[in-house]
């Protein structure tokens, strides 16, 4: 099981405690053992512990320690946006965020569309198994 | 960023002119402290040990705290250090890699009090500087000076993301794998 997802300048890490929770970032130089040094395009360039970032598989190429400029230039070139809302751990945050930010009636729509594909589901199954039994 | 323990004050005093020294010599100070009283207080410390004067006649005439000028640079610190140890005083050399002073400071106290068991009031920075990378001494901070450095994190630790979302019991064993 060799590791597949390392921390290298470039790397591209979710931030997963603390107050810039849920932020993707970069990790711009490496401190030492257990601190990065990490940048986004709307934050000021700090020093972050490995224990509050998850790292991701996507990596963008920069040099060490890059300027705001063409480290901005760099994630788009990279697409990081979307490549980050179309895998399958971003496409999850984001259902996660729609369904923490629902009101009650969108719960009642939700109740009822889920009545409704219950009622598709098990229609299907009727005809199946009618089509078995006989 | 946390914020800082310790900040580097920049403290200046004379003795008070008297009528044998119309103009004594004034001497600056940089060093480290909590807070501005604890400076001024460690700068008649450390001025007494040095010149024949005390808080009592003498005067501060600037305190001013120093920030770090570029904080978002990594920077190689060397601190040189004298401590007190059960048997007796030591000075010692260690090398921090940080974005600020005040942060590899920090490091340095909470180093020696885990790794010496010395604290805070034994210890004595006589010296700071930072280090171009060539000349850095121990391989502890030579190995990070790599432009395409590059390891796996190994352990991942499985936190909740906020402290209030802390629970003892858990239905399933943690998948440590990064």
């Amino acid at each position: 099981m060799p590791f597949k997802r390392y921390v290298e300048i470039g790397r591209v890490a979710l931030i997963n405690y603390g107050k810039d929770y849920g932020r993707l970032v970069v990790i711009v130089d490496v401190v030492d053992q257990n601190r990065a040094l990490v940048d986004a395009p709307d934050m000021v360039r700090g020093q972050m512990n490995f224990k509050r970032l998850s790292l991701t598989d996507i990596k963008i190429d920069i040099p060490r320690l890059p300027k705001k400029k063409s480290l901005i230039a760099a994630m788009e070139a990279a697409d990081v946006k979307n490549k980050w809302e179309n895998s399958s751990w971003g496409r999850k945050l984001i259902v996660q965020k729609r369904r923490a930010s629902l009101n009650d009636f969108d719960r009642f729509k939700v109740m009822l569309a889920r009545i409704k594909r219950g009622g598709a589901i098990q229609q299907e199954l009727a005809k199946l198994k009618k089509q078995n039994a006989s | 960023m946390v914020a800082f323990r310790f900040h580097q004050y920049q403290v200046v005093g004379r003795a008070l002119p008297s009528p044998t020294d119309e103009h004594p010599k004034i001497y600056r100070m940089k060093l480290w402290a909590t807070n501005e009283v604890r400076a001024k207080s460690k700068f008649w410390y450390f001025l007494r040990k040095l010149k024949k004067v005390k808080k009592s006649n003498g005067q501060v005439l600037a305190i001013n705290e120093i920030f770090e000028r570029k904080p978002t640079k990594i920077k190689n610190y060397g601190i040189w250090l004298r401590y007190q140890s059960r048997t007796g005083y030591h000075n010692m050399y260690k090398e921090f890699r940080d974005t600020t002073l005040n942060g590899a400071v920090e490091h340095m106290y909470n180093e020696m009090a885990s790794r010496h068991r010395v604290r805070y009031h034994c210890i004595q920075i006589i010296k700071t500087a930072t280090i171009p990378a060539k000349l850095c001494k121990r391989e502890n901070t030579k190995q990070f000076h790599d432009s395409k450095i590059k390891f796996p994190l190994v352990f991942k630790k499985v936190r909740p993301p906020s402290r209030k979302l802390k629970t003892t019991y858990k239905a399933s064993r943690p998948n440590l794998f990064m």
